[in-house]
């Protein structure tokens, strides 16, 4: 069974807001779920498929689907932090293949910054999780994992912390376009580099901004994609992997997307070379250098050359990445970036994305997730979608 | 010179990891060897990670080890360093890199074990310089 050209993304939303002092988690949901359908074109009754991750309030996905008021034959609750929603809609592309549901619907939303969390600088406890008494008292928090991960990468293989700033300033560069962007303005490789240490070697400008907000994103079967008024976007390829830290083997120079890379590229029939456009999860600038490598973009240690020089700006270099701003300028709602990630790369293929930003001839994207820690364990997932 | 006087929080021990916690109050890092496959993983499981047996049992590791990285956390009141240090049995470990100059830890370099009392719980294996 492949999902190869089987589903279309037939509707994309991302909340406008950046920080929801005034709306609930579930009222962040089921505005996001509106706005995905509106564009769609389709109606809250056309929905028999839902999905959504460890950020819906309540057990599992009932009672987002109780406060909907959806009336379903297919659920899913795969969690994988982040990159739950790049995983989610190849699963919403699997169960139309198989008849299990026609119309699916996947929900984000997240108020971090309402609520005032320490989202990077304090170390959460997964409670009766096996490896919590492990690692809990070592105090690791999300900076300073993916900061060993980016230390180990600089020692290994050379690379410096200019070319991770290369990562922000591109993203910065597409930020200034967006008017819902957190960061709107346009940064150098110095003032990324002389930004405050969080953890050694990230900066500041290293790390993605936190946000309230959310999204969404509506799956189809071919036939309703083209009875919808929108430019059409098929699935064609989808890998996942989750990658831990192999019995205490632990090795942080690369991630899950080594094999969910490949995966979605072989069911795709596609390579690297034939991507015009790239949505990389960008936790940290080190996370999209690390993917981008996995993905086979560039060798093993050399993501630095290919990131640097403005290689990832839309209309001056080669490979154009998160022309939204991405989470290091624009948001990362509920801490988990995977769901944008899709949007953003469907706005390219739709001929949708600010004209400043707008990839010319955009038929194939990429868009990837990280979700959990580079440096102990995380869902990578890999998803390709083509233009029609 | 920044050192390490953050509060330790005490690990949760449970009966499947009772041993490794009642060794750490001894001084001793204990990790799990698997019996049919010869093979030490860490952190320490009743069943292989890497053959799936139940036969596996607990060994007495040396202590020493080096760096295999870290990062000093600075945006906190006390900057501490993550740190994986890969034993000389071959598992690498999350830890704290203490008793040190922390701008002073480099890759690679070696440590040896060091247990640090804990605010509830069992001391826990932390390293210093060797």
């Amino acid at each position: 069974m492949t999902i190869k050209g089987k589903a279309y993304i037939g509707g994309i939303y991302e909340h406008p807001t950046r920080k929801a002092d005034d709306k609930s988690l579930a009222q962040l949901h089921a505005e996001s779920a509106r706005g995905a359908l509106e564009d769609a074109g389709l109606t809250r009754d056309d929905v028999d498929g839902y999905f959504c991750a460890g950020d819906a309030p309540g057990l599992g996905g009932l009672s987002m689907v109780d406060y909907m008021g959806l009336k379903l034959r297919h659920m899913d609750t795969t969690e994988t932090g982040g990159s739950s929603y790049v995983i989610h809609v190849a699963h919403a592309a699997e169960a139309i293949v198989a008849g299990k549901c026609n119309v699916a619907l996947i929900t984000l939303a997240g108020r971090p910054r309402a609520e005032g969390m320490a989202t990077g600088t304090a170390p959460r406890n997964y409670g009766a999780s096996p490896d919590a008494a492990f690692e809990y008292p070592f105090g690791p928090t999300v900076v300073n994992q993916y900061a060993m991960a980016a230390m180990r990468h600089m020692h290994e293989f050379g690379t410096t912390s200019a070319q991770l700033a290369w990562i922000k300033v591109a993203a910065s560069h597409h930020a200034q376009h967006n008017p819902h962007a957190m960061l709107r303005e346009v940064v150098t490789v110095e003032d990324v580099v002389s930004s405050p240490m969080i953890s050694d070697p990230l900066h500041r400008l290293d790390c993605c901004v936190i946000s309230d907000g959310g999204g969404a994103i509506v799956v189809v079967k071919p036939e309703i994609a083209k009875s919808l008024k929108r430019p059409r976007v098929k699935v064609i390829g989808a890998g996942e992997a989750p990658k831990h830290q192999m019995g205490g083997r632990v090795d942080l120079t690369y991630t899950g997307a080594v094999w969910s890379g490949p995966a979605a590229f072989a069911e795709a029939g596609v390579t690297p070379a034939d991507i015009k456009y790239v949505s990389i999860y960008d936790s940290f600038t080190i996370t999209v250098l690390i993917t981008l490598e996995d993905l086979g973009f560039s060798a093993k240690g050399q993501g630095g050359k290919l990131v640097a020089d403005g290689n990832l700006i839309s209309g001056a270099g080669k490979l154009p990445f998160n022309t939204d701003g991405g989470g290091l300028c624009n948001n990362h709602p509920a801490n988990r970036g995977g769901l944008t990630k899709v949007v953003e790369a469907v706005r390219q293929l739709r001929g949708e994305a600010h004209p400043k930003v707008q990839v010319k001839n955009c038929d194939v994207a990429l868009a990837h997730g990280t979700g959990g820690s580079l440096g102990t364990r995380h869902g990578s997932a890999t998803l390709i979608m083509e233009r029609e | 010179m920044a050192t390490q006087e953050r509060k330790i929080p005490g690990p949760e021990t449970n009966p499947e990891t009772k041993p490794f916690w009642e060794a750490a109050a001894q001084g001793r890092l204990l990790i799990k060897k698997c019996a049919p496959c010869g093979r030490v993983h860490y952190y320490p499981r009743a069943i292989c990670p890497f053959c799936g047996s139940d036969q596996t049992e607990w060994v007495t590791a040396s202590g020493r080890g080096t760096v295999y990285s870290y990062s000093v956390m600075r945006r906190v009141p006390t900057p501490y360093a993550l740190a994986y240090v890969t034993l000389e049995e071959g598992v690498s470990m999350m830890t704290n890199i203490v008793d040190c100059d922390l701008d002073a830890i480099r890759i690679g370099q070696p440590v040896t074990v060091t247990f640090k009392p804990t605010e509830g719980g069992p001391p826990v294996p932390m390293f210093r310089p060797a």
